[in-house]
């Protein structure tokens, strides 16, 4: 009698284990992941679809992206909106050397219509502010940025934030659901919005340096993939498609 | 003998289940010592998280137990046209991804939703403000307490709630003084899964409350704050939410149990 059940048990064991193998996905078929900013969602499509590439592109706060691959996900490339992020992961041999392949400004953005005009404006009672958290580059760019103001202009910016969002993507979408009435995003974010949102310059004096680092991770299923899409970035079509989205190339 | 081996079968199908949904959770506190536990606890944003997330949680169920346990009623005890259409969009919300829930609720809540319009003349503000929390997390824990509730109330033996009223009792008397402590080990159940749906809510509440320390970071958001930075600190308010919602669920069990809710099921 147990011998009637046996093969069922074997059965079941099989399937489990095909399931435990489902994960790998890109396993052997040549398929490159890629973990980004999601200020990059943009570009990186259009980079993938012009170039013919057949790339898993995940989009998340550069942060986030980073802890995932300190505990042990390995994507093939990592690239991220600022250059301290890839260099730590250097640092820790859990990337190669990172390479800077644009760059980018940070703007204050609202809703197309707004009244709002300057920084001066955002200290007003009942502005609804939304920034990105203190551990996504583009929140810890914004705080650098208010740290150049003086001291009481600063204050009463920050006290007017209404959200810390997880990644740029959470500050567009605030904004175009009118929850708030101004945000620091990208001057990238605010063009890939095709006018729902209006980007005001900063100040040059306020101005922090957004470079873009990206890096192949140690341990990829696919390196030689990984190396040609940043190569790509720099000279080619992933520079094209960055600066179509409204990102400069690296200085020098 | 085949029983026997039948039975085995069983037995390793709950291992496999068991192991599965519990090595997560034995992981989390592996890697977590008490001393870690502690000190994110004491963390300004983490008893901030911790505080909001028992507070917005509190009135979120506040609100589906005083609604959904009279449309509970009414939905297991009487029969119309379209009762099942009532039901089916009542228990919707349950297999909606939260990211659909989210827009769902600035579509019709936020300030260019449909209702948008009607709450700002009435000078009510639900988006990044902590009624925008309990709005979130009523929406999406509610349909967990409705289901239970129903499923108690139809499970009532009617005769109880005729012989109520044959001795002269109200309607509205015999659905509190036989039907509701009758049912009320299934609502105490639906209470529990619907309170620990409303803690864990995560993706509605970043996208239709925002995230900010103290109004709307309740600690799922705040996990996810630390999650980059502070891998500790992040497990650390996991095991804590994992001992609240595990104490939870079992002190509502409990006390569905009790004499005083009637938990001897008629």
């Amino acid at each position: 009698m147990r011998r009637t059940t046996a093969p069922l048990t074997a059965g079941a064991i099989c399937l489990l284990a095909a399931a435990g193998c489902g994960g790998g996905d890109h396993e052997g078929s040549g398929r490159l992941v890629v973990s980004a900013a999601a200020s990059l969602q943009q570009a990186f499509t259009d980079y993938v679809h012009t170039a013919g590439i057949d790339a898993k592109q995940s989009f998340g706060g550069s942060d986030e992206l980073a802890a995932q691959i300190r505990q042990g996900i390995k994507p093939d490339v990592y690239a991220a909106a600022n250059t301290t992020l890839p260099d730590q992961l250097y640092k820790d041999g859990l990337v190669g050397k990172p390479v800077v392949f644009a760059t980018n400004s940070l703007v204050l953005a609202v809703p197309d219509g707004s009244p709002i005009t300057s920084i001066g404006d955002l200290t007003t009672a009942g502005t609804a502010i939304a920034i990105g958290d203190p551990e996504v580059p583009v929140g810890s760019y914004t705080r650098a940025a208010l740290e150049r103001l003086p001291p009481d202009q600063a204050k009463g910016i920050l006290a007017n934030v209404r959200s810390e969002e997880p990644d740029v993507s959470g500050i567009v979408g605030k904004l175009t659901q009118g929850a708030v009435d101004a945000g620091f995003l990208y001057v990238t974010d605010v063009t890939a919005t095709g006018g729902a949102l209006r980007a005001i310059a900063l100040p040059p004096a306020l101005e922090p340096n957004v470079a873009y680092g990206a890096a192949v991770v140690t341990g990829a299923e696919n390196p030689g993939g990984a190396k040609t899409f940043i190569d790509g970035l720099v000279h080619g079509d992933g520079a094209a498609a960055l600066q179509k989205a409204g990102f400069k190339p690296p200085p020098g | 003998m085949r029983r026997g081996a039948f039975g085995f079968l069983l037995f390793v199908a709950l291992c496999v289940a068991l192991a599965f949904l519990t090595l997560p959770i034995v992981a989390i506190f592996a890697d977590t010592s008490p001393a870690d536990l502690i000190r994110s606890l004491g963390e300004p944003d983490a008893r901030d998280a911790l505080w909001l997330s028992l507070r917005t949680s509190l009135a979120a169920v506040v609100i589906i137990v005083v609604v959904g346990t009279p449309a509970a009623y009414l939905l297991a005890t009487r029969e119309f046209r379209g009762r099942q259409v009532v039901v089916t969009l009542i228990e919707l919300p349950l297999v909606l991804p939260p990211a659909v829930a989210g827009i769902a609720l600035l579509a019709s809540f936020g300030p260019k939703g449909i209702f948008g319009g009607l709450l700002d003349d009435a000078g009510i503000t639900l988006v990044l403000q902590t009624a925008g929390v309990i709005v979130a997390l009523t929406f999406v824990a509610a349909p967990f307490y409705l289901r239970q509730a129903q499923e108690a109330f139809a499970a009532v033996d009617h005769n109880l709630l005729d012989a109520a009223r044959t001795l002269g009792a109200s309607e509205a008397r015999a659905f509190a003084r036989v039907a509701v402590p009758c049912a009320g080990q299934g609502i105490s159940a639906g209470l529990a899964l619907a309170w620990g749906r409303a803690l864990g809510e995560f993706g509605a509440t970043l996208m239709f409350a925002g995230s900010f320390p103290g109004i709307t970071q309740t600690v799922p958001l705040a996990i996810f704050a630390h999650f980059s930075t502070d891998f500790t600190a992040a497990l650390a308010l996991s095991a804590v939410l994992v001992i609240v919602s595990g104490a939870l669920l079992l002190s509502v069990k409990l006390l569905g149990r009790s004499p005083m809710l009637g938990g001897g099921r008629a």
